[in-house]
């Protein structure tokens, strides 16, 4: 076995798949620290699924090698399987049981016993708030309550890593707020990795961030540090009261300028100002519109939201 | 073993209240039944269940009984194994949970092995009438039974085979219907060629292993061939399961 840093419990190098002759992830390394919240972040196919797939042992890499806990995914299958608990995105259900049933056939099939079973299943209860579906067909409750049930099945055995592919993908907006919470309590005794496109939710809910794109993992680190690191990007929002054809021109020439668009208003002209370097330009924006006998109604500085890193890091052309 | 043995309880708990379990259970009593009744209505009706096991003889061969139902219902108890459970998704959370692949198709297989045994048994009602009302000759029965439940377990290990190959139940159990079919009939193809390719077929087909046990003849070599099939299939079907993982 080769060394294991006690600190991390998912160690992946150089996860590689493919499905056909594209691959869908291409060597692919992260680490994942006890007890923290990790959250992947890409678009649609970047290879997130796949990555949660092979972390939960469903299939094995074509290259590469996970180990959980020091133990490898494909060698000790049985072991890894054991410590986790998996939430797919589709959230695939038996339809014809009821929540009961079907929560403790998921628990009795990752090992508990019937005592253990029966002390445990009022808490996972509560803590999805099923009370009130408790004896209902799955197949009759909403997505928003299928979510809760799939949730419920991957904390039952209380897991040492909950893996969750999307796990508030198609609910509504309270339950989204309820599921964040419950991961949030999850993620403070154990471990989560969690996929996720909508960027407020992880920068919310995540310690870290991967962001995955094309099978390639673009950036990582916390949400706050991945912000500060594209601080150098900056835009400025301008605010004038008049329009003046001369301002444009002029601000265009200021150094470190990229990009410049303008919306007139019937009172007021506005400009949006994405400078390229952190230099402060706001002393030069403001002496042009004075020299230009306009008054200037507000400007304000704003770095880059997650969302903006977002889209700069995994779109490849100009927005 | 736990995640055997949950397995197992959850598809009997399915048979048994879901309306599927039911209504095949309906029709395979009212099939055999039918033989049973014509059974009664033959010449020394109280000596044998020769219709009720094999069907009707037709010169040549046979054709019916309990051994024709059980190719058309055995598929029906197992095209859903695990086809749905691909076509729900479910086998993703199946294959993540600590159980081995053997667990999830053997747990499969007991359970529906369980509840053919249990609508065998419902079957005994009607050598259970015999005896009360005539005097039969029990040594053909019982191993007419034994032959019965090899032969049946037999068909599920065929119907598991195919579920476990598509994620559609219809196509599993039209494959295994089809499978078994040309399994039965393979008796009347093998009077078609002469020698090698005689026997070879005759062995082959699953009537004339069968035919023995009815007549009371209890031989190690149709015990044999049962156990070798049905054990071939539920590790091919085994070993299928796994390649799904490298898929």
């Amino acid at each position: 076995m080769t060394e294991h840093n006690e600190d991390f419990i998912i160690e992946a190098s150089g996860l590689t798949h493919y499905y056909g002759p594209q691959p869908a992830i291409d060597n692919v390394d992260f680490k994942v620290r006890r007890g923290e919240i990790l959250g992947f972040l890409g678009p649609n196919g970047a290879g997130k699924t796949t990555t949660m797939r092979i972390l939960t042992g469903y299939m094995p890499p074509t290259r590469g090698k996970v180990t959980i806990d020091g133990m490898d995914i494909v060698g000790q299958s049985l072991e890894c399987r054991r410590k986790i608990g998996y939430l797919p995105e589709t959230v695939p259900l038996h339809t014809d049981m009821t929540v009961k049933s079907y929560l403790k056939f998921m628990a009795s099939l990752r090992g508990l016993g019937s005592k253990q079973i029966n002390t445990k299943l009022p808490d996972v209860i509560e803590t999805c708030r099923l009370e009130d579906y408790y004896n209902t067909i799955i197949g009759k409750l909403s997505k928003g309550y299928r979510q809760r049930v799939g949730i419920a099945q991957a904390i039952f055995h209380e897991p040492e890593i909950l893996v969750l592919d999307e796990p508030t993908i198609g609910i509504d907006p309270i339950q989204v707020v309820e599921t964040r919470k419950l991961i949030q309590d999850i993620g403070r005794q154990q471990t989560v990795v969690l996929s996720s496109h909508i960027l407020p939710e992880v920068s919310m809910v995540c310690g870290r961030v991967l962001i995955i794109n094309q099978g390639k993992i673009v950036a990582e680190d916390t949400p706050t540090n991945l912000a500060e690191r594209l601080q150098s990007t900056q835009h400025i929002s301008l605010e004038i009261s008049k329009t003046n054809v001369k301002i444009q021109p002029l601000l265009e020439k200021i150094a470190g300028v990229t990009n410049i668009k303008r919306t007139n208003d019937r009172e007021k002209t506005s400009f949006e100002i994405t400078t390229e370097n952190d230099l402060d330009i706001r002393d030069n924006i403001s002496r042009i519109i004075m020299e230009n006998d306009c008054s200037l109604l507000s400007m304000q500085m704003t770095s880059m939201s997650l969302e903006d890193i977002f889209l700069k890091l995994t779109t490849s052309e100009e927005l | 073993m736990r995640g055997l043995r949950a397995i197992i309880l959850k598809e009997i708990q399915f048979f048994f209240t879901s309306p599927t379990g039911y209504i095949v259970g309906m029709i395979f009593l009212l099939g055999t039944g039918v033989f049973f009744t014509i059974d009664m209505g033959s010449p020394f009706p109280e000596a044998s269940l020769t219709k009720f096991f094999v069907g009707i003889d037709f010169g040549a061969s046979t054709f019916g009984g309990i051994s024709l139902i059980l190719i058309l219902i055995s598929p029906i108890l197992t095209m859903r194994l695990i086809s749905e459970e691909q076509k729900l998704g479910t086998i993703e959370l199946l294959l993540t949970s600590p159980v081995r692949d053997w667990e999830i198709i053997l747990g499969k297989f007991i359970a529906s092995f369980i509840f053919l045994m249990f609508m065998i048994a419902m079957t005994a009602y009607y050598p259970i009438l015999l005896f009360i009302f005539g005097d039969p000759d029990p040594g053909p029965i019982y191993s007419g039974y034994l032959g019965i439940i090899l032969y049946g377990t037999l068909t599920l290990s065929i119907g598991l085979l195919t579920s476990t190959l598509t994620s559609n139940q219809i196509v599993a159990a039209v494959v295994a219907m089809g499978t078994l079919l040309i399994l039965y009939f393979a008796d009347y193809a093998s009077t078609m060629v002469t020698g090698f390719w005689a026997t070879l077929i005759q062995e082959l087909g699953i009537k004339s292993h069968f035919d023995d046990f009815h007549k009371g003849i209890i031989d190690s070599h149709d015990v044999v061939y049962f156990l070798t099939i049905t054990i071939l299939f539920v590790f091919l079907s085994i070993r299928i399961l796994e390649s799904r993982r490298w898929r």
